[in-house]
């Protein structure tokens, strides 16, 4: 086990925007949705550190309460795609056969969707809202998921102690769940903290399209969107919740490429 | 070649079966059909069902499915709910513009990618490697959308003004425009497919570079430039290919946001249009021509890392 910087410094990174989100509402100077109508589109200053956007609502305010919808998003559809697809990926590689060749073909043909765009689909047939987001990326994300837990579970399939638990005549439910899954485990984390940074960039793109959250919502898409047309106006309604997003998934990556190092998993 | 060609092709017509029944299923099966869809959420019952068995969305699922590719096979596609107008016609014109963009940025990628990731690969370890992996990690982490307004804001802008902030003009009316509304937009997918691919050169590089041919054809008194010109490029890219393909599959996903940044009249801003009118016979079209590219551009990639490394095609 060698040190890791990217561990460290991602891990340092997540926890300094996990508290800051927790804390958003209760440290924010003005709420998120005050509008100044006297003070739009102004410039970083003493009153309003990061500046305004095009209702004088305070962009440091709304970009801290944004991180909130962006973890929020990414770690429950990231939890929502392993809910989904571990037990897929633990049956195939678990009984293999005509069952594993069915179930990772259907897996393939789902892994020839862009997610974002499997997920457009769903928010066609439902809706355009942050639950729906939610929901549309979270099954995105299973396909992906089942084939990493299916191919770590096929090399484990024969190991002498998934051998030795079924001789002793363990159910095939506690076999898959009991002995194969937490050896699996590692891998899965691994993946599981690459997928949250990916999550939260294909939820802040559903916000930016305006087919994730609404208006007026604290989100780092949803600001982004709106920013956009302002954007030689002044550039802050961009740049805020901009660096907030880039950051974040920036410490999500650092941190999960530091972990793979660590676990040695693939 | 080609019988290795031949005897992957009816696991990737089966492929493309699965990934029609995938777009049919999502579409279809998810509550709210067409039917209410065109009448929206207050019509009567009574209208409702009347345009279901005019639309034949009465008959079981398997028979609709099977109708459907049926039509779509023999070219036919449907007409456009919200824009009136033949699917196929619509889908086509966004198709050859969003290819427009995709070779831009691949051929970018392509001459750009490769030699720096072979000079991070040659320069291991030392500054020049850092800064090319350091960069390449803050754009992999930026989202397109962000990358593209910052773009925007810079090369657009009132100060620089040197390219227009977004639009299109046909090819017919003069390259020189038209070439000027493509930069911006292929410029941002770049950002990102050039970290993929830099990233991806540097590894497979830097792991040939230390097989012993390489060693052997370095102490023989080949030049650097010979030894990675000659003998390694051919090994160390291989997965570059691959990862290519894969980008082609980003691209496709690439372009839904990017294309909207810059109201760039392509495929992708033609399924944000699909998917905000709830535009059915058009959304699932969008989303069976992108995912039949992927798959296609995997099995190209396939062939041609077969044609590379010929053990591939006799195991």
């Amino acid at each position: 086990m060698r040190r890791s910087p990217a561990l460290a410094v991602g891990g340092l990174i997540l926890a300094i925007v996990l508290v800051l989100g927790v804390a958003a509402p209760w440290i924010v100077p003005y709420p998120t949705t005050e509008q100044h109508m006297l003070e739009r589109l102004k410039p970083p200053g003493a009153r309003f550190v990061l500046g305004t956007d095009q209702y004088g609502r305070d962009l440091l305010s709304r970009t801290l309460v944004g991180t909130r919808p962006a973890l929020l998003l990414g770690l429950g559809a990231v939890a929502l795609g392993l809910t989904v697809g571990v037990p897929i990926g633990l049956l195939a590689g678990y009984a293999g056969g005509r069952l594993d060749d069915v179930v990772m073909r259907v897996v393939d043909a789902m892994l020839a969707f862009p997610s974002l765009l499997l997920a457009l689909l769903i928010i066609t047939a439902l809706g355009a809202s942050t639950g729906h987001a939610l929901l549309a990326i979270g099954v995105a994300n299973a396909p992906g998921v089942a084939r990493i837990v299916r191919s770590a579970t096929l090399s484990l399939r024969e190991a002498e102690f998934v051998l030795a638990a079924r001789a002793r005549g363990e159910r095939h439910l506690y076999v898959m769940f009991g002995e194969i899954f937490p050896n699996v485990l590692a891998p899965v984390v691994v993946e599981a903290t690459l997928r949250v940074g990916f999550a939260i960039v294909a939820g802040a793109s559903l916000s930016f399209l305006g087919l994730g959250v609404q208006p007026p919502t604290a989100d780092w898409g949803l600001m982004i969107r709106e920013a956009r047309q302002y954007v030689f106006v002044s550039p802050w309604p961009l740049l805020a919740p901009g660096t907030a997003l880039a950051i974040t998934i920036v410490a999500f990556n650092l941190f999960g490429d530091g972990l793979r190092d660590r676990l040695g998993a693939a | 070649m080609a019988r290795y060609a031949l005897r992957r092709l009816p696991s990737i017509a089966l492929i493309l079966l699965l990934v029609s029944a995938i777009v049919f299923v999502a579409i279809h099966v998810l509550p709210g059909n067409a039917a209410t869809l065109i009448l929206g959420e207050y019509a009567t019952p009574e209208a409702l069902r009347t345009l279901e068995r005019e639309m034949g969305l009465d008959r079981p699922l398997v028979v609709q499915y099977a109708s459907w590719i049926g039509s779509v096979v023999t070219g036919d596609w449907g007409v456009s709910l919200a824009m009136k107008q033949p699917v196929a016609t619509v889908v086509g014109y966004r198709l050859r513009n969003s290819a427009f963009l995709a070779a831009a940025a691949l051929a970018v990628v392509i001459v750009v990618g490769i030699p720096l990731g072979t000079l991070a690969a040659l320069r291991r370890g030392q500054p020049l490697d850092l800064a090319i992996v350091t960069a390449t990690y803050v754009g992999i982490s930026i989202p397109e959308f962000v990358t593209g307004l910052l773009l925007l804001l810079v090369l657009a802008g009132p100060t620089l003004h040197w390219l227009p902030t977004s639009g299109y003009t046909e090819l017919a009316s003069g390259v020189a425009a038209w070439a000027r509304h493509l930069v911006l937009p292929a410029l941002t997918l770049t950002i990102v497919l050039l970290a993929h691919v830099v990233r991806q050169t540097r590894s497979g590089m830097a792991d040939v570079l230390t097989a012993p041919y390489i060693r052997t054809a370095r102490l023989k008194g080949a030049s650097t430039r010979r030894v990675v010109l000659r003998h390694a490029l051919r090994n160390g890219l291989l997965p570059t290919i691959t990862v290519l393909a894969l980008d082609l599959g980003y691209l496709m996903g690439g372009i839904v946001v990017v294309e909207e940044v810059f109201a760039y009249p392509g495929l992708g801003r033609l399924i944000v249009y699909a998917v905000q009118n709830r535009d059915v016979p058009l959304l699932q079209m969008c989303a069976l021509v992108v995912a039949s590219v992927y798959v296609l551009a995997n099995f190209a990639a396939d062939l041609a890392y077969a044609w590379f490394d010929p053990r591939i095609r006799y195991s």
